[in-house]
């Protein structure tokens, strides 16, 4: 760990072969079953970008979210910040480079607290800093997210959805960190409300030079926001590449069939059919080979029973894809 | 239960639907709510009308006053609710409910609330028939396993002894649209159906909604935010803000030439991929919806209007810009003056 630390790294966040195991069943009845949420998922994402995933309900987006924060710890694999491993780094440690930024800023946010106080706990937390100090800090963090001033004595019940999320930015900004892991941040919003967050999520990075990992299923906001792409899908990056790479030319049948189902406001398109079938799939039951071939219209009987593997990350950043076909 | 079940749309002319100056006011602590205020719209039969607009617009209240299904203490009130002949708001209780499942049925956004965790899908789905209709139980499941086949679900038999726990959500979505058609309604009212189903799912259940509705000539009120979805699937749209309609037009005229400021804001405040270069700031509309609690006055959006000026402060009339295309703005015009429009309307827009 010294070691890296005297020559920066480049990556503001490495995954290296990162998996999340949960237990199903073992009572009564139930025979004991493994449910990999997240498997075997590497990934790097350059210091001062935006790294996109996307993937369905269920494939594991959230749980991987929650690795990077610390809030459930990996059964394998590490996950390096700044070139360090968190892995052994106590919580407390961890929250002063990776702060997170919920979907739902109604529950993300304490009732019984004053927004000033909601802001100013990370600095009562880890910092020395006068009471003065961190009022001052908390103003000008205000200011920088387009909140006036009185909001510091109002309770997040007295704001709007879109000015709660800009408190929930706030707050995960005030110990400058590293990484943001910003989770569905504008799916709880209306889209006039979007815009606005999104733009400042913008500018914010720009500010301060932040990394962030934007989980979303919004794919016309994945594009106008990320630098790179990472697509999950049951637990796997089937997927990952530049922006430009994944939406210009997208190489695994689900990357493309997400893409296709992104409905543009264009009346002159119809909706499209992506023949995935209906099935949806189950996690603690992945299909055997390619998990994706049951819904996969390309898929052929190698597909069944080998399953494709990923091209490790190497360093020029060349777009990865997990299908036989690609 | 054939005697019912009509082949396609119905030849009378008159609107299925026919709202005029609907108001829904709710008590709440601070005082009244008008989460609707005043609104006017038709639907035709056999049509697909999407009511867009963002939380709190009253688009939701709307659809749950024209079903009948909002709480004792809601003040609604309609010049008009007319629904195929009958005056919603005159019939009585027992009368309204022999109309909900039978003639007009809902599917709600939620689909793990809106069916019963206790009773099996086979349950659920006969019961709507059964309520309505004199048919047997054995007549009852044969429908229920027809309609389940026709929103694609396979091995609809052993479906029904199923609970909804043990379906996915895009699945119980389909078992919500089954149940809906179960009576073969004249009116849908889909209220964001496919807002908590997954992309890939969406795009899936949307075609399955459009493609039924033109098989069985259902007319359909599609409640959502999302101008993606109305893109592709409505026929007309009516855009709601503040608890009113602002804007009303058939698809293709709503996202080419749309002429509420509001309704311009919302197209172009999305980043849509060929258009909105990445990275590159969006065009958000600066400020919230204003409070409906107490009296609003004047243009309810002129406090995020880059265009309001001093007669916003009086409340814009709807103003038809074309026949079929109309506006509740005062800068609203009339792109091809056509004699259908009143002359002081035309007077009106050259005052710009």
């Amino acid at each position: 760990m010294k070691a890296t630390s005297v020559e920066p790294t480049p990556y503001a966040l490495e995954l290296c072969g990162l998996s999340k195991r949960f237990t199903l069943g073992g009572k009564m009845f139930s025979k004991k079953r493994a449910l990999y949420a997240v498997s075997d998922v590497s990934l790097r994402v350059p210091r001062g970008q935006v790294m996109g995933l996307v993937g369905e309900s269920g494939c594991g987006k959230s749980t991987l979210a929650k690795m990077l924060l610390g809030l459930t710890p990996p059964s394998e694999g590490d996950v390096l910040i700044q070139g360090k491993s968190i892995t052994h780094s106590d919580q407390k440690t961890l929250a002063r480079h990776v702060q997170p930024i919920f979907q739902d800023p109604y529950s993300s946010l304490n009732p019984r607290r004053r927004i000033g106080d909601i802001i100013a706990l990370p600095l009562r937390l880890h910092t020395t800093l006068s009471s003065q100090e961190r009022s001052q800090r908390v103003t000008a963090m205000l200011d920088l997210v387009g909140l006036p001033k009185r909001a510091t004595q109002q309770y997040p019940g007295q704001l709007s959805g879109g000015q709660r999320q800009r408190v929930a930015i706030a707050r995960a900004l005030i110990m400058r960190p590293d990484l943001v892991i910003c989770d569905e941040p504008t799916s709880a919003l209306d889209v006039s409300v979007q815009a606005q967050i999104l733009n400042l999520l913008l500018d914010l990075k720009e500010e301060f030079g932040l990394t962030y990992l934007f989980i979303s299923h919004d794919l016309a906001v994945v594009e106008h926001l990320v630098d790179r792409l990472a697509v999950m899908y049951l637990g796997r990056i089937v997927e990952e590449g530049s922006r430009e790479q994944i939406f210009a030319a997208p190489k695994h049948p689900y990357t493309q069939a997400l893409l296709a189902s992104a409905l543009t406001p264009d009346p002159s398109l119809d909706i499209p059919d992506l023949g995935l079938g209906s099935v949806q799939p189950d996690p603690s039951r992945p299909p055997a080979g390619c998990a994706f071939h049951p819904r996969c219209p390309q898929s052929s009987p190698e597909c069944r029973e080998r399953r494709p593997s990923l091209p490790p990350v190497d360093l020029h950043g060349t777009g990865r894809v997990a299908c036989h076909f690609a | 239960m054939s005697n019912n079940i009509s082949t396609g749309i119905t030849n009378t002319s008159a609107p299925l639907l026919k709202v005029t100056n609907l108001q829904v006011k709710l008590p709440v602590a601070a005082g009244t709510l008008n989460a609707v205020r005043g609104i006017d719209f038709e639907v035709q039969r056999g049509e697909m009308l999407c009511i867009v607009g963002e939380s709190g617009c009253g688009k939701s209240m709307t659809s749950m006053a024209l079903m009948g299904l909002l709480p004792q203490r809601a003040n609604i009130t309609a010049s008009q609710l007319n629904f195929d002949g009958a005056e919603l708001l005159s019939l009585t209780e027992r009368q309204r409910s022999g109309l909900r499942g039978s003639r007009m049925a809902m599917i709600f956004q939620e689909p793990m609330t809106a069916l019963n965790p206790a009773y099996t899908l086979g349950n659920q789905l006969c019961e709507v028939l059964r309520r309505h209709r004199k048919v047997s139980r054995q007549q009852a499941k044969e429908r229920a396993i027809y309609l389940l086949g026709k929103v694609g679900i396979s091995a609809a038999e052993e479906r029904l002894d199923q609970y909804p726990h043990q379906l996915s959500g895009g699945l119980r979505q389909r078992i919500m649209i089954a149940m809906a058609l179960m009576c073969e309604p004249d009116l849908i009212i889909a209220d964001e159906p496919t807002t908590a189903l997954d992309v890939t799912i969406q795009a899936q259940i949307l075609r399955l909604l459009r493609d039924l509705q033109r098989e069985f000539g259902t007319a359909i009120i599609f409640i959502t935010h999302d101008l993606g979805v109305v893109a592709r699937i409505a026929d007309r749209v009516a855009v709601m803000y503040a608890g009113e309609i602002v804007e009303t037009a058939d698809t293709t005229t709503l996202f080419n030439a749309p002429q509420h400021p509001y309704t311009q804001g919302l197209i172009n405040c999305i980043p849509t991929p060929g258009k909105t270069p990445p990275g590159s700031r969006l065009q958000a509309i600066p400020g919230v919806v204003p409070s409906l609690i107490g009296e609003v006055k004047g243009c309810a959006f002129r406090n995020r209007c880059s265009r309001a000026e001093e007669r916003c402060t009086t409340a814009p009339a709807l103003i038809q810009a074309t026949q079929a295309h109309a506006v509740r703005c005062h800068f609203a015009t009339s792109p091809v003056p056509s004699t259908a429009i009143p002359c002081e309307v035309l007077h009106e827009s050259h005052q710009r």
